[in-house]
């Protein structure tokens, strides 16, 4: 099958990459673009894993074509820091060892992220329910959740 | 020598970052997938979709023709001749004469690109002739089901025992029907668990290169690379030393990854394909097919307790099938059923049976769950039948240092008694219950387990150090490691970095299994920095021309040990490191071998949940995790496994299970259907850290991973009973079946 050219904006970067029309965006970012962050943990859009951001909108990037990425604007993990300057979700996660294996963690950073930009003081059951997408088999996710709400306190100024 | 004496540390009990954060946090850490090298193929999986199934042909020409596709393999390109569980796992690997599951692998392909080998894959045509199957434990003990592997049983099964049942086992103690009749309350119930997966979220996922001179490379996701290195040696008939296994960031276990599945296919198709890399991922829904599940069990348990409690005699009657190999781990099951309790008479029996279903592997404290499940089910009810507080009855046959074990041995210094009294003293008991709401409460066990262990580490020019440990570091071991070398040498915790290995830089190591890492790894990490700084204190001696045992080592320094040994300034790890090159050479230490002095973890669990009279569902409302550590080198990671656990527990109480249609075909093998607990479905997890320290380790530790997942299985069970007044005998209770219960009782 002939491979259709892509050219899109990933983590603030323009790339061009060359997609069979039956891959996901997922296996583009990874396969194609070199961008391992975001994981595959089922390709059926029930773990989160895989989560970006498309044009703002969080997505499962497995269940995104990678032709879908034409003219759009793509956020993944590795577009979390800035540089060196973590966000304050990576490191709260890392303070709150909120971690263990460490797969979930991409999918579930740039799933928060987005949460706290639509509510920056979201409380813990608008936490479990946004993160519902994300699965997490080590923590049981409570540190995870705590971790989100340190990180959204942090945010909006407040001494933790 | 155990470091009991000391109350305070000065890093071990803190809570630094851990060294991998910053790349797990930034997409950086590399797990199994993310690995590619120069020249790679891809590789993609032909299935069995039958239950059982005799292959009667497979055309490969199809696929083979395919521009891009470098090479097939079938059972036929695997050498012949294996026995016992290298038969095993090599059939396992791929069928030979048939398929003993659904998923089970029957050939594979490479490519040059995963769609290509897909595409390929599908082009394989496979003829099979359907055989029954059987899937049920209670269905395959049945003298008339199908015999799966005429021949596999081993000699513990008696003469005449039926066809699938491949090894029995019987032990106790004591006279059981005397205990019996000594019982103002004898109560007999029969339990049963489903399989569930571990449910990792990384699937399986390797790079394998082998050339035709039988040298090989693998990079892959496991908790134990030395035994993936054997287990593809002896598979595919190869020199173990010649095959180099690095092991990647690991993304979750439980066990699960502590065997193999489909690594030999990707070396198999490598030295096909002229030695090209071959990169093999698995899909999730082939990591639920054809990965190890754990074990399913029908269980029967019979106890006597006497109207104060004191349990006179109990027995235990188990049956597993861990799919169709033997293994289903029905001995732990039995060893771990009764082990809080202090029993004078008890007698144990067990079956492992094969059934048509994937070969089972470890899953955390593999066996004791289920045994758990059945065990703390009926102490829990024969103490309310009696009026008897749970957490009492538990208090007075609570077994201690010096008494027998239900399973043999006699326990060391064990902390059951004391996590017991920490449950019992918790807030969460005195919180009022409503309305369809109930509390219940169960204890845990796991024997923690120590294994081959090697340790290197060394000291850098600048006085840092590094440790290179061979088990994969899955929940914060490296961080764990590291506070305890650091605290041995008297240097920052970040001063020291530890490397997880690959198989050719050190000895033999057990995988991290067991709960075993920061105990065995830990240990002999303590061990070989004791030599090194033996050596440094060697080399100040010897720069101040006194005896070397008259140095000691203090904070980071040697000095001269007491007035008598002479006057000199301390010198530094620093300074004695920077000039490691012209007082003797390289400054370093090893350990290896099977360290010694394992201590049990004994856990209690309370939950709180609320049934729904109309749905049957279960809510967690509150839980509680009381656990000993015996000492806890990094508390938030011990949490962590305390509150993963329960949480796979409640998963496996609630809601997971395999689901197999009347063909045989698993029938959920996505995660939509597979349901792992959620973040909404849960509240936050309490823990507490009961440190009853481990005289055999040289910090107390005991091990922590396992136990948390034992005791909320019957937890959960016997706060639903609290609540409804149902006992549920067979998991995992989810909405359906507790409704049907609740409209069996009139109440739903
Ligand atoms: S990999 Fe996309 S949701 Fe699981
Ligand atoms: S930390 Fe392992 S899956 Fe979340």
């Amino acid at each position: 099958m002939s491979k259709i050219h892509v050219t899109t904006t990933v983590n603030g970067d323009q790339v061009e990459f060359l997609a069979d029309p039956r891959e996901s965006l997922l296996d583009c970012l990874r396969d194609r673009l070199g961008l391992t962050g975001s994981k595959e943990g089922c390709g059926t859009g029930d773990c989160g894993a895989c989560s970006v951001r498309l044009d703002g909108t969080l997505v499962c990037s497995c269940l995104v074509l990678g032709v879908e990425a034409e003219g759009k604007t793509v956020e993944t993990i590795e577009g979390m820091a800035n540089g060196n300057e973590l966000h304050p979700l990576q490191r709260k996660f890392v303070e709150h060892a909120a971690l263990q294996c460490g797969f979930c963690t991409p999918g579930i950073l740039v799933a928060a992220k987005a949460l706290l930009e639509q509510n920056d003081n979201p409380t813990e059951t608008e936490i479990r329910y946004w993160l519902a997408g994300n699965l997490c088999r080590c923590t049981g996710y409570d540190k995870i959740v705590r971790a989100v709400m340190d990180a959204a306190a942090e945010l909006r100024g407040e001494a933790a | 020598m155990a470091k009991d004496e000391f109350t305070e540390f000065k890093l071990v009990g803190t809570r630094p970052d851990r060294p991998d954060g910053l790349d797990k946090v930034t997409g950086r850490a590399r797990y199994g997938a993310d690995m590619s090298m120069p020249g790679m193929l891809w590789a993609a999986v032909v299935r069995s979709p039958h239950a059982h199934a005799r292959i009667l042909r497979i055309d490969t020409s199809k696929a083979e023709a395919l521009e891009g596709v470098k090479a097939v393999v079938t059972r036929a390109d695997f050498p012949e001749g294996l026995t016992g569980e290298e038969w095993n796992l090599q059939e396992n690997t791929i069928a030979g004469d048939k398929a003993l599951y659904d998923g089970h692998a029957v050939a594979a392909v490479a490519a040059t690109s995963a769609l290509l080998a897909q595409d390929a894959a599908r082009l394989i045509e496979v003829d099979y002739e359907v055989l029954p199957h059987v899937i049920d434990v209670d269905d395959a003990i049945k003298p008339d089901a199908p015999a799966i592997r005429p021949g596999a049983a081993d000699a513990t099964v008696p003469e005449g025992m039926p066809a699938n049942v491949v090894r029995y086992i019987d032990f106790g103690h004591g006279d059981v029907d005397a205990g019996f009749a000594e019982a103002d309350l004898v109560m007999e119930r029969s339990y049963k668990t489903e399989a569930t997966h571990q449910g990792y979220i990384e699937p399986h996922a390797c790079v394998g290169q082998l050339g035709a001179d039988g040298k090989g490379e693998m990079w892959v996701c496991t908790q134990g690379q030395w035994y993936i290195r054997k287990m593809c040696a002896d598979v595919l008939g190869l020199e173990t030393a010649q095959l180099r296994v690095t092991p990647s960031e690991i993304g979750g276990g439980f066990g699960g990854k502590t065997t193999i599945f489909m690594e030999p296919l990707s070396l198999a198709l490598s030295r096909k394909a002229g030695g090209r890399p071959v990169k093999l991922v698995m899909t999730r829904s082939e990591v639920l097919r054809a990965t190890g599940p754990t074990a399913s069990a029908s269980m029967d348990v019979k106890i006597g307790m006497t109207k104060d409690g004191t349990i006179t005699a109990a027995r235990a009657e188990f049956r597993m099938q861990g799919g169709a190999f033997p293994g289903a781990p029905v001995d732990m099951a039995l060893y771990c059923a009764f082990a809080p309790y202090k029993l004078k008479n008890v007698h144990h029996i067990g079956y492992d049976v094969l059934a048509n279903r994937p070969k089972c592997a470890a899953y955390r404290a593999p066996g004791s769950p289920m045994g758990a499940f059945a065990v703390e089910s009926l102490v829990d009810e024969m103490s309310r039948e009696l009026g008897l507080d749970p957490l009492d009855v538990r208090l007075t046959n609570g077994v201690r240092e010096g008494d027998r074990a239900s399973y043999g041995p006699t326990f060391g210094s064990i902390g059951l008694i004391e996590t017991l009294e920490a449950t019992k003293a918790h807030p969460n008991l005195l919180v009022p219950l409503g309305p369809n709401q109930g509390r219940g409460i169960a204890a845990g066990y796991w024997f923690n387990h120590s294994g081959e262990t090697s340790v290197s580490m060394a000291i850098s020019e600048d006085g840092s150090a590094q440790v290179s440990v061979g088990t994969p570091d899955i929940g914060g071991s490296r961080a764990s490691i590291a506070l305890m070398v650091a605290e041995t040498l008297g240097i920052p915790y970040e001063d020291v970095r530890v490397n997880v290995v690959e198989t050719g830089s050190l000895g033999v190591n057990e995988p991290t299994h067991g709960s075993r890492a920061t105990f065995a790894s830990g240990k002999a990490a303590v061990v070989a920095t004791g030599q090194a700084i033996k050596e440094m204190c060697r080399r100040a001696a010897a720069e101040w021309g006194i005896d070397e045992d008259a140095v000691e080592w203090v904070n980071g320094a040697a000095q001269p040990a007491g007035p008598n040994a002479g006057k000199f300034p301390p010198l530094t790890i620093r300074e004695i490191a920077g000039k490691m090159g012209e007082t003797g050479g390289p400054i370093s230490g090893h350990h290896e071998g099977l360290p010694e002095g394992v201590g049990a973890s004994f856990g209690c669990h309370v939950v709180d949940v609320e049934v729904d009279p109309e749905t049957g569902h279960t809510t967690i409302l509150r839980y509680l995790v009381v656990q000993d550590a015996g000492r806890a080198i990094h508390p938030s990671y011990v949490e962590g496994q305390y509150q993963g656990g329960a949480v796979q527990g409640i998963g496996w109480a609630l809601n997971e299970e395999y689901i197999y249609g009347e063909d045989g075909r698993l029938q959920n093998a996505i995660f939509l259907d597979y349901r792992v607990p959620v973040a909404s479905d849960l509240p936050m997890i309490d823990t507490v850290i009961v440190e009853v320290p481990n005289p055999g380790h040289p910090f107390g530790v005991r091990g922590v991973g396992e136990t948390g997942i034992t005791p909320p299985l019957p937890a959960i069970a016997n706060a639903i009973q609290d609540a409804t007044g149902l006992r549920m005998t067979h998991l995992p209770m989810t909405p359906p079946k507790v409704l049907a219960a609740l409209k069996a009782a009139g109440r739903g």
